[in-house]
């Protein structure tokens, strides 16, 4: 496998896509403000708190569907040690980690006056905890070695041995009795939720899956480029022992 | 490729054992992640209840709701078995009779000595027009559940 | 303006709608703004690094080829 081959595709792609996933991801934002805040109605129960929805429910589906994409980044790494492989999942993560405390305190303040508590040790809110320390950890790992290739390793397995919360997140509320009610767009029988509440949602899911393509996109963009400098940087050093002063000059 | 064959299977393996562990942790402490438990499994004493705060969750019965001053007196049922609860204090915004409720303290004689009440809502969501034509031409069917 | 006091108010719970929605765009332009500013960095960087040495550039390059 060409070292550099698969990186300079994905910046090819990258160039194309990136305007794509910006514009869609500007616009589904703006036309979901404007549902969730104003162009939807209050619920029947929890009145205009209802509009936390529209951040929190999408916020937990990135949070869960960054971290499968990191593993399955990670399980490429580690089998065909792919190296474009390793900097999506290192890509990933910070992005997954962000939606994951939005989930988590919009929830805190969506939970304050629907529940009366803002947190409970609940499998639900507990899990989904564990998810944003998992993110931690890998970012954690993937920069703690200072030979980089050593830290990967670790992180990519971390990432792969805590996939295992993941269905844990999604079945908690049908496994276990949970304060957190269950699941309302993803169940038998179709969503528990009203069309006129189904548009700011679908709208906001749409722009943070877009936004994670940006995200995605330019922070792999920046580790190619770190990747190249490293190797430059050393493949000098070996070349013309004393250049090292120079470059870093 | 050899090598490459044996990471993945190395990787699956792993994933295997990893997830067969979880599995078995999480059984183990199907107990003990119950956030509450049902009024049925309390009076049927399937629950340890004495000397221990519990959490007791359910529906608030219809028409059981009766303030005293500051002291609120209602039943928590499950459809089987409903129990009286006492509590004194604030009571969360979704606290309503047919609502879900979760409670969490003691066991007295024969009334559940609530400290904390917290509101359980369902997952349904619409607009309120909605939910007044669901219930007048009778395709209303949350609140009932579990 | 009683129709924009009542949208802020969000039925009297503004107090947790809107930190919602602002911590949401706080936390996201703030990943977004980090990120462009990481991607600008290292691509620059290597840049000056590449423009330093071209010879050299080429050399490496193929070096890395034969190598993986």
């Amino acid at each position: 496998m060409h070292r550099f081959a698969n990186p300079a595709r994905f910046l090819r792609i990258a160039a194309i896509v990136q305007p794509w996933a910006m514009a869609v991801a500007v616009l589904s934002f703006a036309a979901g403000l404007w549902f969730s805040l104003l162009a939807s109605p209050a619920d029947y129960q929890q009145g205009e708190t209802v509009r936390i929805m529209y951040i929190h429910v999408p916020s937990a589906w990135m949070g869960m569907f960054c971290y499968t994409a990191m593993a399955v980044f990670s399980a490429m790494g580690l089998i065909w040690k792919h190296p474009l492989a390793d900097l999506m999942a290192r890509a990933t993560a910070p992005v997954g980690a962000a939606f994951t405390l939005i989930c988590l305190v919009t929830g805190s303040l969506w939970g304050k006056p629907m529940w009366g508590t803002w947190w409970v040790w609940d499998a639900r809110l507990t899990s989904m905890l564990i998810l944003f320390f998992l993110y931690l950890g890998y970012m954690a790992l993937a920069d703690a070695f200072d030979d980089p290739e050593r830290g990967q390793k670790a992180a990519n397995i971390l990432a792969l041995v805590g996939v295992v919360n993941v269905p844990v997140i999604k079945w908690s509320v049908d496994w276990w009795n949970t304060l957190h009610q269950p699941a309302s767009v993803v169940k038998m029988g179709g969503p528990a939720i009203d069309a006129s509440m189904m548009v700011p949602l679908i709208l906001m899911a749409l722009a943070f899956k877009a936004y994670w393509v940006v995200v995605l996109i330019l922070r792999t963009r920046a580790e190619i480029a770190a990747a190249k400098l490293r190797t430059l940087r050393m493949a000098q050093v070996h070349a013309a022992g004393q250049t090292e002063v120079e470059l870093h000059g | 490729m050899t090598r490459k064959k044996r990471r993945l299977y190395f990787v699956i393996l792993g994933l295997l054992a990893v997830g067969t562990a979880a599995a078995l942790v999480l059984s183990a402490l199907r107990q003990d992640i119950v956030f509450f438990f049902s009024p049925t499994e309390i009076l049927e004493a399937k629950v340890q209840t004495e000397g221990r705060r519990i959490r007791l969750g359910g529906l608030v019965e219809q028409g059981s709701v009766v303030k005293e001053g500051a002291k609120v007196r209602f039943k928590v049922t499950d459809g089987a078995h409903a129990l009286p609860v006492e509590f004194e204090g604030l009571l969360p915004d979704l606290f309503r009779e047919g609502q879900g409720v979760v409670t969490e303290g003691r066991m007295g004689a024969g009334v559940f000595l609530a400290s904390e009440v917290l509101a359980k809502h369902d997952e349904n969501y619409m607009p309120k027009e909605v939910a007044d034509s669901l219930k007048k031409s009778g395709h209303w069917q949350g609140e009932e559940k579990k | 303006m009683a129709d924009l006091t009542a949208f802020f108010a969000m039925g009297g719970h503004g107090g947790y709608v809107w930190p919602a929605y602002g911590l949401a765009v706080l936390v996201l332009v703030v990943l977004l703004v980090a990120s462009i500013r990481a991607v600008r960095k290292q691509e620059r960087d290597l840049e000056t690094i590449q423009s330093l040495r071209p010879a050299r550039r080429r050399r490496t390059s193929v070096n890395q080829g034969e190598q993986a």
